[in-house]
């Protein structure tokens, strides 16, 4: 992989002016918005794939449908039989798979930049955890409906976000200190999980793998409802403190003298996250490593730095939607939870992008 | 009135009081230096007059108003930082960095307007950075960073700008380049700096307005060439010297005793 | 000044020690089936085949040895990660092991029928150990840096955690043996595992102490590790060697005991300061306490029943971990 930005540097000063890669749209009335041709380019080419990996997920299936076929459905003008297997059945899947890798590629590269680092996920920090406790309780102690499942694992998940907050509050929640306080809970509760699932029935037991794993079948509109809230308050408040949170990376005291307000930052961001995530969970279990490996791999190909918040978030959705579509392609529809598959391609892109940085040089 | 001064504060982490009852004014557009041995407080005076740390009792002033209960960006518009603790994010080039310091002049949808290109580009100029402009800070070497970090409080375009002892790490000519850099910013752009440093006879040579601690107390403040003394000097470190004049600039020259043994060699030197 | 904290630390890891046998005592003393101590004793050294004396020799002996050497090995590992990757957050998990170790267990169990623990153990050291290597060369062998390292680790993790789950997904027989397996448990130990698992835990114990000096370089950056004369590369190498041995070993036998690795370093550091050569010791004395103490408390409170000593000690662990992060600054590395 070559970097253009290491391209050789101009050396008259009147090129460098040009040279200066910050972007800006601006107005007649003096307002401005920054970008940058990287990532924009990116998040446009993710964007593309998700839809088409979704068109193909629509049409996969026992049912098979051509995409021709599912986009003049999902424009309103395909048959009855197909309206009704695109529109009920087949679409709200893929709309929560959508919404819930947004959530969870969000908060990922949310918590990632707020604790400083590429391990601070919130499934390695205890909050997938807090949200499995939630629904093995509900599985294996009263054999609850998928609906109470979601329930307890939403209730797990920000009672274990509030808790984990609580611990590391300490004159300000430092990055560093949330993160080993997040790992100490997310030992005590894992153990909490082992002990639940020794305890299970075995039938039981299965269907907590299933839930843990993560998985989108027989996901239908009733999830898309309260996800789509949770994405709409959030995802803009959170886009509305990005600026500030580029800031917190170059350390408290620059941001502070900067006239960032750190600790309401953090806050408002960290919440934002805990919400996220705990949505997402409810919707479709917990699936593994997107919001770990979903920011690593956005920061790669944008190759931008600041914790790049939208590229995350559209590759955590493209991420989960291409998981989908190989678990069902490849080992028929509804056999493999999406979890299984997100792990394996997620883990072993970011595997293969460290063996091709190595031979670039790179890092 | 100064725009600057701290009003009988009392500072302290925790439990731990490192000074009390401390008042200073920062003359405006002087070049200030705070200087002591270490851990007497100069650092954290300068955290609590950059609203960092929030005194306990008393209170910091700028222009008037008590600065911990003005809008976090009102105070950034008019009194910039470099702290010691700053973190350069991974692959973030030195435009980019420079221009972080202009976040408290944007808006939300007044991101990056002309202005600020300007700005950032008169600021990586005015610290001799412009040709780095496009190179990763990470390839930097210790002096090139510290203009570059001096770049983005620069970009900030604050009448009054604090230094956290700027040239800790840097070898002596990039110590010097950093303090003529300072002393230009001052004299040519009539902005008030206040600096914490380690070495005396650079804060002799550098300050308008010298300000000594020991012990969270200050000793002496005043111009370097009224207070600096071989008293003051052993009052504040605890070390015996002569003060000679500073044979490039006239200020005030801190040589240290020299061990017994040595003295004599060397007047013995002298003598043939 | 320097005379009289070395004197106070040797002073600590003797108390250590002496604490570690007080455990060690209490382990083959407690259990299910109540044991006066004068049995206790002549059990040990008296043996004539009493049931007390089949219980202690065939139950409690093997079970108290596997959790000193398996706590050593977890505690010694963890320290020379951290030291390792430069960073404060490494434990076997992160680098793969317990996922190697994982994934080869539920293939030997789905795919090769194996059923017994003494089955488990080859096939959970060959896993980590590969994983182990997949990592460092991934890491960069040479260029390798700690945020590499751990990024590799965590992504062969995630992979090989997708393939866990799949097979248990698919395989309802083998997820009933796995979740037993993945708690960590010390109930299964015989004489056999203890002498299995002995040699390559002894080899693991001396490489890392011998790696100490040179890490404590290390932890000043590669840089300044060289120009104190410290060979990187070699260091790096025997350290990784070291901990696969260590964890390696300590997994097969056990299961995936995750935390111990983690806590105890840190615990250790805050009152040794960040000097591996004391580090690495008292973690190797510490480290047993908490898994021998962990198992006897798992053995005591659910009586008849037990509490696996993985979940034990990450219920006694956690809130001490969390406690010890409140109370002080956490030691940096």
């Amino acid at each position: 992989m070559k970097a253009p930005e290491s391209a050789p540097k101009p050396k008259a000063p009147s090129q460098r002016a040009q040279g200066t890669p910050i972007r800006a749209l601006r107005t007649a009335g003096g307002l401005s918005v920054r970008f940058e041709l990287r990532p924009l380019v990116t998040v446009v080419a993710l964007l593309v794939v998700a839809l088409a990996a979704s068109v193909v997920l629509i049409g996969t299936g026992d049912f098979q449908i051509p995409a021709s076929d599912v986009i003049s459905t999902l424009l309103g003008n395909g048959s009855v039989a197909h309206e009704f297997i695109v529109n009920d059945l087949r679409l709200p899947r893929v709309v929560v798979g959508l919404l819930v890798g947004a959530a969870l590629g969000l908060s990922g590269a949310l918590f990632q930049s707020v604790t400083r680092n590429p391990l601070g996920s919130p499934d390695i920090i205890g909050f997938g955890q807090g949200s499995t406790v939630g629904a093995l309780v509900v599985i294996v102690l009263f054999k609850g409906s998928a609906e109470a499942v979601a329930y307890g694992s939403l209730a797990g998940g920000l009672v274990t976000g509030v808790l984990i907050y609580l611990l590391a509050w300490k004159r300000g929640v430092h990055g560093y200190r949330l993160v080993l306080v997040g790992i100490g809970a997310a030992a005590v509760l894992t153990a909490v999980n082992g002990y639940l699932l020794t305890k299970a029935q075995i039938v039981d037991a299965a269907r907590a793998v299933v839930w843990i794993t993560g998985s989108l079948n027989g996901r239908g509109w009733e999830q898309v409802g309260p996800l789509f809230w949770f994405c709409v308050i959030l995802i803009p408040l959170v886009f509305a403190y990005a600026r500030p949170l580029r800031m917190l990376e170059m350390g408290d005291d620059v941001a502070y003298a900067l006239g960032v307000r750190v600790e309401r930052t953090r806050l408002v961001l960290m919440t934002a996250a805990v919400l996220l995530t705990a949505a997402a969970t409810a919707a479709a279990g917990p699936v593994a490593f997107v919001s770990l490996t979903a920011p690593q791999l956005a920061r790669r190909l944008t190759r931008s730095p600041g914790p790049n918040l939208l590229a995350s978030m559209v590759m955590g959705a493209t991420l989960l939607i291409a998981a989908d579509l190989g678990a069902q392609r490849v080992f028929g529809a509804d056999q493999l939870p999406v979890g299984v598959v997100t792990g394996v391609l997620g883990g072993g892109y970011l595997l293969w992008l460290l063996a091709a940085e190595r031979k670039a040089g790179r890092i | 009135m100064n725009r600057l001064s701290a009003d009988n504060v009392t500072l302290g982490y925790d439990q731990r009081v490192i000074a009390e009852q401390l008042s200073v004014e920062i003359p405006d557009h002087s070049f200030t230096v705070i200087v002591g041995p270490n851990a007497c407080g100069k650092s954290t005076l300068l955290r609590a007059l950059s609203r960092m740390l929030k005194p306990s009792e008393g209170r910091v002033l700028l222009d008037g108003q008590t600065i911990h209960s003005m809008p976090a960006k009102k105070v950034a518009k008019t009194l910039g930082l470099l702290p010691q603790s700053s973190v350069a994010p991974d692959g973030i080039t030195v435009a980019d960095l420079v221009g972080r310091g202009r976040y408290p002049h944007q808006g939300l949808l007044r991101q990056w307007s002309p202005e600020d290109e300007r700005v950032v580009q008169e600021s990586m100029a005015s610290t001799g950075v412009a040709e780095l402009a496009d190179r990763y800070v990470d390839e930097l070497s210790g002096g090139q960073r510290q203009r570059v970090w001096i770049a983005m409080a620069l970009a900030q375009q604050t009448p009054l700008l604090l230094l956290d002892e700027p040239t800790t790490f840097l070898d002596i000519q990039h110590q010097i380049d950093v303090l003529d850099l300072c002393a230009d910013l001052h004299e040519e752009q009539g902005r008030t700096l206040v600096a914490v440093l380690h070495d005396l006879n650079h804060a002799a040579r550098y300050a308008t307005h010298l300000i000594a601690m020991r012990d969270g107390k200050v000793i002496a403040e005043g111009p370097p060439s009224e207070i600096v003394t071989a008293d003051l000097v052993e009052r504040v470190f605890g070390m015996r010297c002569q003060i000679i004049d500073d044979p490039e600039t006239g200020t005030p020259l801190v040589v240290p005793a020299a061990r017994k043994g040595r003295v004599r060699d060397a007047v013995g030197g002298l003598g043939r | 000044m320097p005379a009289r904290r070395h004197a106070l630390r040797a002073a600590g890891l003797l108390v250590s020690l002496g604490v570690l046998l007080l455990v060690v005592v209490a382990s083959i003393a407690i259990g299910a089936k109540q044991i006066p101590v004068g049995d206790v004793w002549h059990g040990l050294f008296g043996n004539t085949g009493t049931d007390n004396d089949v219980v202690i020799r065939e139950l409690r002996l093997p079970r108290t040895l596997l959790g000193l050497l398996a706590g050593a090995a977890l505690g010694l590992a963890g320290a020379v990660m951290q030291a390792l990757t430069r960073n404060p957050l490494a434990d076997p998990g992160l680098l793969g092991i317990n996922a190697g170790a994982s994934a080869a267990v539920v293939s030997a169990i789905s795919f090769f029928g194996v059923t017994s623990l003494t089955g488990y153990v080859w096939f959970a050291f060959a896993g980590s150990a590969a994983v182990m290597v997949l990592v460092y060369a991934l890491g960069g062998v040479r260029a390798a840096t700690p945020v590499r390292l751990a990024l590799a680790g965590t992504a062969a993790t995630a992979a090989l955690y997708g393939y866990i789950n799949a097979v248990q997904i698919m395989d309802t027989a083998a997820l009933d043996k796995m979740r037993f397996w993945t708690v960590g448990s010390l109930a299964s130990a015989s004489m056999s595992t203890v002498g299995q698992v002995l040699p390559f835990i002894g080899v693991g114990i001396v490489l890392a102490l011998i790696v100490a000096r040179p890490l404590n370089a290390m932890g000043m950056g590669d840089d300044t590790a060289r120009a104190l004369g410290a060979h990187v590369n070699r260091t790096r190498a025997v350290a990784m060697l070291a901990v696969t041995l260590l964890c390696g070993a300590a997994t097969a036998a056990c299961g995936p005991i995750v935390f111990v690795g983690l806590m105890v370093p840190h615990m250790v550091r805050s009152f040794t300061g960040p000097d591996q050569r004391w580090i690495l010791p008292y973690a190797t004395v510490l480290s047993p306490v908490l898994l021998l103490g962990a198992d006897v408390i798992g053995r005591v409170v659910t009586r008849p029943a037990e509490l696996q000593v993985g979940i034990v000690t990450a219920l006694i662990g956690g809130p001490l971990f969390i406690f010890l992060v409140r109370r002080r600054r956490m030691a940096q590395l």
